[in-house]
């Protein structure tokens, strides 16, 4: 499969394996048309999850990680893509509806915009909360202080 | 003293909006015949955070015409603890107990999920005694976790007889997980690489008296609501779900197997000891309330045959594999999943090579299920959002972690 993805796309794929399980690191403007064929051709018609790293020290700070899973074939590969800060990436709600809170979950703690995703909102903390919790640069016990005063009525904040 | 010309302007008033009233009635009228004045009325309202039947801090927001539901928008994190960041600042050893938290009527499930994860990146495997008694466990919580679920879920919808029925058994389980770690509910009976503890003195003695005790209790079950003439009203055709639509939502679990795939991580790819026990995997056809019910309860049969074969031969060994004791994976990526009672479960951790994880990514069942409420509701009755939402087994500490 990955020769054949290879082929066709050139030097934009690199196949891997760690401990027995597969990923593809892709550069980030094959994306959307790779998990396209993925499902379509490949049978990966169940994504399982979507996911960030963030490696602030790094260039393109973010690594967006789909995790895809073939019922036809028993078998998950990893799909990942670095991505900068600030850049935004493409939904994948059109290819699996599954995607619609997994994607609303990176933007909430990570802060990564998705574009063509139909209802981008926070999903877990409150609407008006500022930042994005999973971000290395956030600490422990950093909370948004105003969100807190206002809303909660705790002077301290925390 | 009573101002005449106020209440004569009220009344006028009143004639006024009367009349317009009127023709607006009529208005609609002339546009959509088949509906009344009253039905063409949308309201939205608020089902929770604080309502029973929500199974935890879970809000609804419907928009309803009469009964009928429209949408429904699902506002979650209301128990959001960031267990993912607090991985982060935690030893692999440390965040074993936090992972307990978040499905907390199966903890032994969620343990034994990261357990193995960070074996798979320590690259260990548990030796076969250990994995046989986690194979106990967490089959005696899917029992429990089931049980939890049939009482509650019997309750929401009216009968209020199993909740004393399977709260009382369930306790038969809590008491063994009481006997082997100390705790009842949020366990952490494994250890990264095995269990810590030995089975006490009369540990398989005790496991196989509960199978006889339980075994006829399921069908005590049954027989209260299989046949039920309300149960099978409120439930058959309510909350469908085709295969292709739970596939395409990332549904796993009972409801999948409702829905007539035959998948299931134990067997699709085995961890533990799973591959050594016979067992089969109950399915549906019609992927409704009914048919998840009737998984469920087969599934804790089959629960009960897993452990019935585990407990007969328990082999001899260690209970834990060499782990160091300052673990320091090599820098790298894993992801594992197991079939926990709610669906898939999955860890994915990413390892910089120190003793924390760089980090620990969650994929909790209950919040992906959860997102197949919305497709199920629409257009069924606001009793029906009950009794989905009940069905779909969800847990709001996995759910908003």
């Amino acid at each position: 499969m990955v020769t054949r993805l290879k082929g066709h796309y050139g030097s934009g794929i690199e196949a891997n394996s760690y401990l027995g399980q597969n990923f593809m690191a892709v550069d980030a403007s094959l994306i959307p048309e790779l998990l396209q064929v993925l499902r379509d051709q490949e049978q990966f018609d169940y994504l399982v999850d979507v996911t960030a790293v963030h490696y602030p020290q790094r260039e393109k700070q973010f690594d967006l990680v789909w995790i895809l899973y073939s019922f036809e074939r028993n078998e998950r590969i990893r799909v990942k893509t670095m991505i900068a800060d600030g850049a935004s990436a493409p939904s994948v709600v059109a290819i699996w509806p599954a995607a619609n809170w997994l994607e609303r979950e990176v933007y909430d703690m990570f802060g990564i915009q998705f574009d063509g995703h139909p209802d981008l909102k926070r999903i877990l903390l409150p609407d008006g909360w500022k930042g994005h919790p999973l971000r290395k640069d956030y600490g422990i016990i950093q909370q948004d202080q105003e969100w807190v005063q206002i809303n909660l009525g705790i002077e301290s904040g925390q | 003293m009573i101002d005449r010309t106020m209440i004569d302007r009220t009344v006028t008033d009143r004639t006024t909006t009367d009349q317009a009233m009127t023709d607006r009635t009529s208005h609609l009228e002339l546009e959509q015949h088949d509906k009344t004045f009253l039905d063409s009325n949308e309201l939205i309202i608020n089902m929770g955070p604080q309502h029973p039947a929500t199974h935890g801090v879970l809000r609804v927001i419907l928009k309803l015409d009469g009964e009928k539901v429209l949408g429904t928008e699902c506002v979650i994190g209301y128990l959001h603890r960031g267990v993912e960041k607090i991985a982060e600042h935690r030893t692999y050893s440390m965040f074993n107990p936090y992972v307990d938290r978040m499905d907390y009527v199966a903890a032994v499930s969620n343990g034994l999920g990261y357990c193995e994860a960070v074996e798979k990146l320590l690259n260990v495997e548990a030796p076969p005694r250990a994995r046989y008694i986690r194979v106990i466990l967490t089959e005696l919580n899917r029992l429990a976790s089931h049980m939890l679920w049939l009482g509650t879920h019997a309750l929401d919808i009216g009968a209020i007889t199993p909740l004393f029925y399977t709260f009382r058994d369930r306790e038969e389980v809590l008491k063994i997980f009481e006997k082997y770690c100390g705790a009842r509910l949020t366990t952490h009976a494994f250890r990264i690489g095995g269990c810590l503890y030995e089975t006490y003195e009369g540990f398989e003695r005790e496991v196989k008296k509960f199978l006889d005790f339980v075994t006829p209790k399921i069908n005590e079950y049954e027989e209260l609501l299989t046949t039920n003439r309300i149960w099978v009203e409120r439930t058959k055709g309510v909350g469908k779900i085709s295969a292709k639509e739970c596939v395409a939502l990332g549904v796993t679990g009972p409801v999948l197997r409702a829905s007539g795939v035959k998948w299931d991580l134990r067997k699709a790819q085995p961890y533990a000891a799973y591959a050594d026990f016979d067992f089969e995997i109950p399915t549906g056809q019609n992927g409704d309330t009914y048919d998840r019910y009737l998984v469920r309860m087969q599934e804790m049969r089959q629960s009960l045959r897993i452990i019935d074969q585990a407990v007969g031969k328990i082999p001899e060994g260690p209970i834990i594999a060499k782990v160091p004791k300052v673990m320091k994976p090599a820098v790298g990526e894993i992801y594992h999943s197991i079939e926990a009672p709610k669906g898939e479960l999955g860890y994915f951790i990413v390892s910089d090579g120190s003793t924390q994880p760089y980090r620990v990514r969650v994929r909790p069942p209950s919040f992906v299920n959860l997102q197949a409420l919305d497709m199920m509701v629409r257009g069924a009755l606001v009793a029906d959002v009950i009794a989905v939402i009940g069905t779909l087994d969800i847990v709001l500490g996995e759910v908003d972690r």
